[in-house]
């Protein structure tokens, strides 16, 4: 087969790929701001990422790419097919009767899509949704297992809809048998799942891969899988080809690990790093569910991605989003979008239509970037060691436009005096969906927000209201249409100021619940 | 003799069809996946282990079908 040959060639070009990734992380390393606070006040890094933090030629790639920067997930959405149901390796949080559980949710079942049908469903939602601007191909199995159904799906799309930017996730185990068509597709953005550079913390992660025709298993499994991981990365610098690396987070297992990762994937030119909570339910059926291996807490989650931070850009914002959901931030309108719908659709792809529209987005984002820089005027020559979480309920487009019963999501910024920072979000939306009056729906909330000292939401009403001071944490509905970060800087001086009269006494908050379980239902 | 797919374990997943060194194994109208006895050879002469069975995320749903005789190489 196919396979069986590429791998000798793939790995000659392997060896060669080490020798220029010196060069380009030079390049990387004498642009990055993150820690070094040159000229223009401190660079936020991570997911709050802005032009400051990144080379100029990766940051045009990924200015309008909602998975790589948290502001661009306000104005673009992004959208994944499910095209490849083949897997080439088993990992401890999937049972493969659902999804991929590396890129999207755990406990989730995707249609399949041939690769036509998948292609006439990019450019149906496209038409529909002008934001629409990115096309992941992301389970529920490894994409680069079936490499065929992917190319494919890319070939179909690139030729009607070319605006489209495409990536591809895998767990890296058939990567270097495909960078070189991948670069041939103009694919620039990858996706490698990396959990571990050690086999026999692999071991723990892995129980199996199926590599060149041959089942492995326990250290020599992970050893593959880890080597193939970090030369298809390798191959992807050389060529110039963005790599993002999600690593998912299982305490006592891997979250000490995480941080020689972190290093590993910096050193061969990975320009992102996202560290994910392990979900495990024992209703998913996967190993770890069943062995009652816990998740982090949002705490732990956050110290160790504060802890890499200083080495690289941390993305914060993945929702972990089903692979077949459309739309933008927490949003899902894959319902409008079934396979019968979309065959029975007339599809008109206007190119110039989606330029105009994307016109008018660029001028709003400029906009929330115009307002928080004057924001950030007011609070400067303020000192002060506080620092506070707040969550936000919004819809899109940098603002506090949600309601709080409404929000299936918070967004959770950290506020000091170098400013609003993003720094992750909350899940909530299983609990409202019976609305308040289940049991307990309004306790869930406040335990997935319980870090924060307050919630900005466009309205709320009367009895969460109090039952959210009761718990500490302030309802704060006066920016209702404003932008984010000019109201919580807004919100933070104020603060600053009642503390400083005495008026409040700043009280750290404890730490807070990542949802688990149930993820079936969305 | 033959491998076949036990029905109520296949996923569907498809990653058992590429790999079949005889195209033996095709998808049903449902989704799921079978194994036709007459060109399967159990991967001798091909590989040292079945295709179907290393790759299969399920274990216990590529088995040796007891209706066939064993796969004898010609
Ligand atoms: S790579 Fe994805 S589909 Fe494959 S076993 Fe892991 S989580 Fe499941
Ligand atoms: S045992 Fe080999 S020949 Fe038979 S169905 Fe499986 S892969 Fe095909
Ligand atoms: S690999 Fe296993 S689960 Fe997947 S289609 Fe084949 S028999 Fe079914």
């Amino acid at each position: 087969m196919q396979t069986v040959q590429n791998h000798t060639g793939a790995e000659s070009a392997g060896l060669n790929a080490a020798v220029n990734v010196d060069e380009i992380m030079q390049k990387v390393a004498e642009h990055k701001g993150c820690g070094t606070s040159g000229g223009s006040g401190k660079a936020s890094c991570g997911s709050g990422a802005g032009a400051n933090d990144l080379p100029p030629e990766i940051w045009e790639k990924v200015k309008n790419h909602p998975c790589y920067s948290e502001e661009a997930h306000h104005h673009y959405a992004r959208m994944h097919v499910a095209v490849a149901p083949a897997c080439n390796i088993q990992c401890n949080y999937c049972n493969r009767k659902y999804d991929c559980a590396n890129e999207s949710r755990p406990g989730v079942v995707s249609e399949k899509l041939t690769p036509e049908q998948a292609a006439k469903k990019v450019l149906a939602v496209a038409s529909t949704i002008p934001q629409m601007t990115v096309l992941g191909i992301a389970g529920p199995g490894d994409p680069l297992a079936n490499p065929e159904k992917t190319f494919k799906t890319f070939e179909l799309v690139a030729k009607h809809a070319p605006d489209i930017k495409l990536c591809v996730s895998t767990n890296g185990l058939a990567l270097p048998d495909h960078v070189e068509r991948l670069s041939q597709y103009n694919i620039d953005h990858v996706t490698i799942t990396i959990n571990m550079i050690d086999p026999e913390v692999g071991a723990k992660i892995y129980p199996w891969i199926y590599y060149k025709k041959k089942r492995y298993t326990g250290v020599e499994a992970a050893k593959i899988l880890s080597d193939r991981q970090l030369q298809g990365l390798e191959m992807l610098t050389e060529r110039g080809i963005l790599s993002k690396i999600n690593s998912v987070m299982i305490p006592g297992i891997n979250d000490e690990h995480l941080v020689e990762v972190n290093k590993a994937v910096k050193s061969r030119g990975a320009f992102l790093h996202n560290i994910m909570p392990l979900i495990s339910a024992p209703e998913h059926g996967t190993v770890f569910g069943l062995t009652g291996q816990r998740g982090p807490t949002a705490q732990e989650l956050k110290a160790l991605q504060d802890k890499c931070e200083g080495e690289m850009n941390m993305m914060r914002h993945c929702r972990q989003c089903r692979a077949d959901a459309v739309g933008l931030l927490g949003e899902d309108r894959s319902a409008e979008f079934t396979t019968d719908k979309i065959m029975a659709m007339e599809v008109n792809y206007d190119l110039d239509a989606r330029k105009a529209y994307q016109e008018a987005v660029e001028k709003e984002r400029q906009a929330v970037v115009a307002a928080k820089q004057e924001e950030l005027q007011t609070l400067a020559g303020a000192h002060s060691d506080i620092k506070m979480l707040i969550a936000v309920a919004t819809k899109g487009g940098g603002k506090v436009n949600e309601h709080f019963g409404h929000a299936s999501e918070f967004q959770i910024y950290e506020l000091s005096t170098a400013g609003a920072k993003f720094v992750g979000h909350r899940r909530v939306d299983l609990y409202c969906q019976g609305g308040y009056g289940e049991e307990d729906a309004l306790g869930t909330v406040i335990r997935a927000i319980n870090d924060c000292h307050a919630v900005f939401v466009a309205k709320i009403g009367g009895c969460p209201k109090s039952d959210l001071k009761a718990a500490g944490i302030d309802p704060v509905d006066q920016y209702a249409g404003q932008f984010i970060e000019q109201s919580a800087i807004a919100y933070f001086k104020e603060y600053l100021d009642k503390v400083a009269s005495g008026e409040i006494e700043h009280v750290a908050k404890g730490d807070a619940v990542i949802r688990q379980g149930a993820l079936i239902a969305a | 003799m033959a491998y076949k797919i036990v029905e109520e374990n296949c996923t569907g997943c498809c990653a058992c069809e590429p790999e079949c060194p005889n195209q033996a194994i095709s998808e049903t109208s449902n989704g799921l996946f079978v194994i036709d006895p007459a060109k399967c050879t159990e991967c001798i002469g091909h590989y040292d282990e079945p295709q179907c069975v290393a790759v299969c995320p399920i274990d216990l749903t590529c088995i040796i079908d007891e209706n066939y005789p064993r796969y004898e190489a010609a």
